[in-house]
């Protein structure tokens, strides 16, 4: 896959078609944890009729790979956003704006590309984005979609946190969601100083300022705010 | 960090410390020993497994346990905060920007220790005041009153442990309502990272490329602050679930994208010895 390209529906399926080998190596190799992840899902595959994935993505809530696909689906889209801001950065970027964009991206690449490999055949497709909202060539457009997508993905993973049955998975969910409050406060930063934990203008992602919480949101209000971004249709069920 | 001079403190209060330590002294000595051998990078961790033989801090094992943990360091990072802010000059803490940023995060953190109180039922006064810290850590950033450089670098350590501390929670409050609310705290926490970060960038000697994240370097630390080594172990790894982030899947993730993009957990015995540092004897965590 390339890094500064979106991934593409065919490019995907290519990906699938080729990766057979892959994907009995990633099974003998892989962490124990993330092995059984992907052997149950195979499983599961089986009882399941996931539709016609070329007219949308499901997310089964049912268990752990429902919450794992919700947020390699965040990741995607955060990804796919950075991937081309760091591509073309406004031209009022500093540099080093657009070294830490640069960064930012290659986080979200590595968190959308650890999920992938995680869930293995229970992963969902990938999401065609619809970015068509977003000016690429301002900062102001870019620096407030940046923002938006940080503060509901640390209000998407806080909300989701409690839903998650694996240990293992719980933690990794933890490791990332504070990256992405880094990123959040980061890009607050540059938008006014000082703003990196304005919880009170958080309050429609769940924060409550007066006891100092961020936001946390439940799938389905996260979906109804990204899904303005996402083509592809997300269907969701057992949530 | 003088590590005879917090040994030496802890004598006049317990005076049995070298007793604890062991009772034929012998460790004392076999300590003086390996101090030889060791960096004053690997002090703080040295000296952690040393205090953990002596007192013997736990992980916390249920609900109400973690959260009287985190009421701990709620109340140690609002005192840090709270008192510098009554003590600032405009060398200090500089107003404008600075201060109110400062303002910011003290007034979080005085809203987390109401939280937390509410959350286990305690109506009293705090279990904490200022005069239970000690935030020169015995000595080692005497100048923390006075000098904004050293105040940044310690809130660093706070903000960065703090960070840790919660997601290391994280499993005890597993499907546990309180896990929310823990996670809620948990990324503000990171939210003061990224802009102490900041700040430090901008008013530290030597640290202009310290990012708001926690970059890749061989011990985990990325700060300069070799006394706080401890607060960074681990922070170097690159391989999640068996997963090795790294140029996963044939993108052009760097090692330091790979550290970067996980932030990692500290256990709470951990956490304990690093917040034991700058808690005065009689008030440390066990």
């Amino acid at each position: 896959m390339k890094n500064n390209e979106l991934e593409t529906k065919n490019e995907l399926d290519e990906s699938l078609l080729n990766s057979a080998v892959g994907r009995r190596s990633f099974l003998q190799y892989a962490g124990a944890s993330a092995a059984a992840l992907a052997l149950v899902a195979a499983g599961c595959r089986k009882d399941r009729n996931f539709g016609d994935i070329s007219t949308g993505a499901t997310l089964d809530f049912k268990d752990d790979f429902g919450v794992l696909n919700y947020a390699y689906a965040l990741e995607q889209l955060e990804a796919a956003f950075y991937v081309k801001v760091a591509s073309a950065p406004p031209s009022t970027f500093t540099t080093a704006q657009r070294a830490y964009f640069q960064d930012i991206q290659f986080h979200e690449i590595a968190h959308r590309e650890f999920f992938k490999n995680a869930l293995s055949t229970a992963a969902i497709g990938s999401l065609e984005v619809d970015f068509s909202s977003i000016d690429f060539t301002s900062a102001s457009s870019v620096l407030a979609t940046a923002m938006a997508f940080e503060d509901l993905g640390v209000a998407a993973y806080n909300g989701a946190g409690v839903r998650i049955k694996s240990t293992d998975y719980l933690v990794l969910a933890g490791k990332i969601v504070s990256v992405e409050a880094r990123h959040a406060a980061y890009v607050r930063d540059i938008i006014s100083n000082g703003s990196f934990a304005d919880l009170a203008s958080m309050t429609a992602l769940g924060a409550v300022n007066a006891s100092g919480l961020d936001g946390a949101l439940t799938p389905d209000k996260v979906l109804g705010i990204a899904g303005k971004y996402i083509k592809t249709k997300i269907n969701v069920i057992n949530l | 960090m003088n590590i005879l001079n917090i040994l030496d403190e802890i004598e006049k209060v317990d005076g049995e410390i070298y007793e604890r330590l062991n009772p034929r002294r012998k460790a004392m000595r076999d300590f003086y020993n390996i101090g030889k051998k060791i960096s004053l990078a690997a002090l703080p961790l040295a000296m952690g497994s040393m205090f953990n033989k002596a007192y013997g801090q736990t992980n916390p094992s249920t609900v109400t346990d973690v959260l009287n943990f985190a009421l701990a360091l709620e109340y140690l990072e609002y005192n840090y905060y709270n008192r510098a802010l009554s003590v600032a000059t405009a060398t200090y803490i500089p107003t404008g920007a600075p201060r109110a940023a400062i303002t910011t995060i003290r007034d979080h953190e005085r809203a987390h220790v109401d939280l937390l109180k509410g959350a286990l039922q305690i109506t009293g006064a705090d279990g904490y005041v200022y005069n239970d810290f000690d935030f020169t850590a015995g000595g080692g950033f005497a100048d923390v009153d006075t000098n904004y450089q050293t105040f940044l670098k310690v809130a660093l350590a706070f903000e960065d442990t703090g960070v840790r501390a919660y997601k290391g929670q994280a499993p005890i409050l597993k499907g546990n309502a309180v896990l929310t609310t823990a996670l809620q705290i948990h990324s503000v926490e990171a939210r003061h990272a990224s802009h102490i970060r900041q700040m430090v960038a901008a008013n530290v000697t030597g640290a202009s490329a310290l990012k708001p994240w926690i970059a890749y370097t061989a011990t985990g630390n990325d700060t300069g602050v070799t006394a706080v080594d401890a607060v960074y172990a681990g922070e170097q790894n690159t391989t999640q679930a068996g997963i090795q982030i790294t140029g996963i899947n044939g993108t052009a993730t760097t090692q330091s994208h790979a550290a970067e993009s996980f932030d990692e957990f500290l256990t709470g015995s951990d956490v304990k010895k690093i917040a034991n540092l700058f808690i005065k004897t009689g008030k440390k965590l066990s």
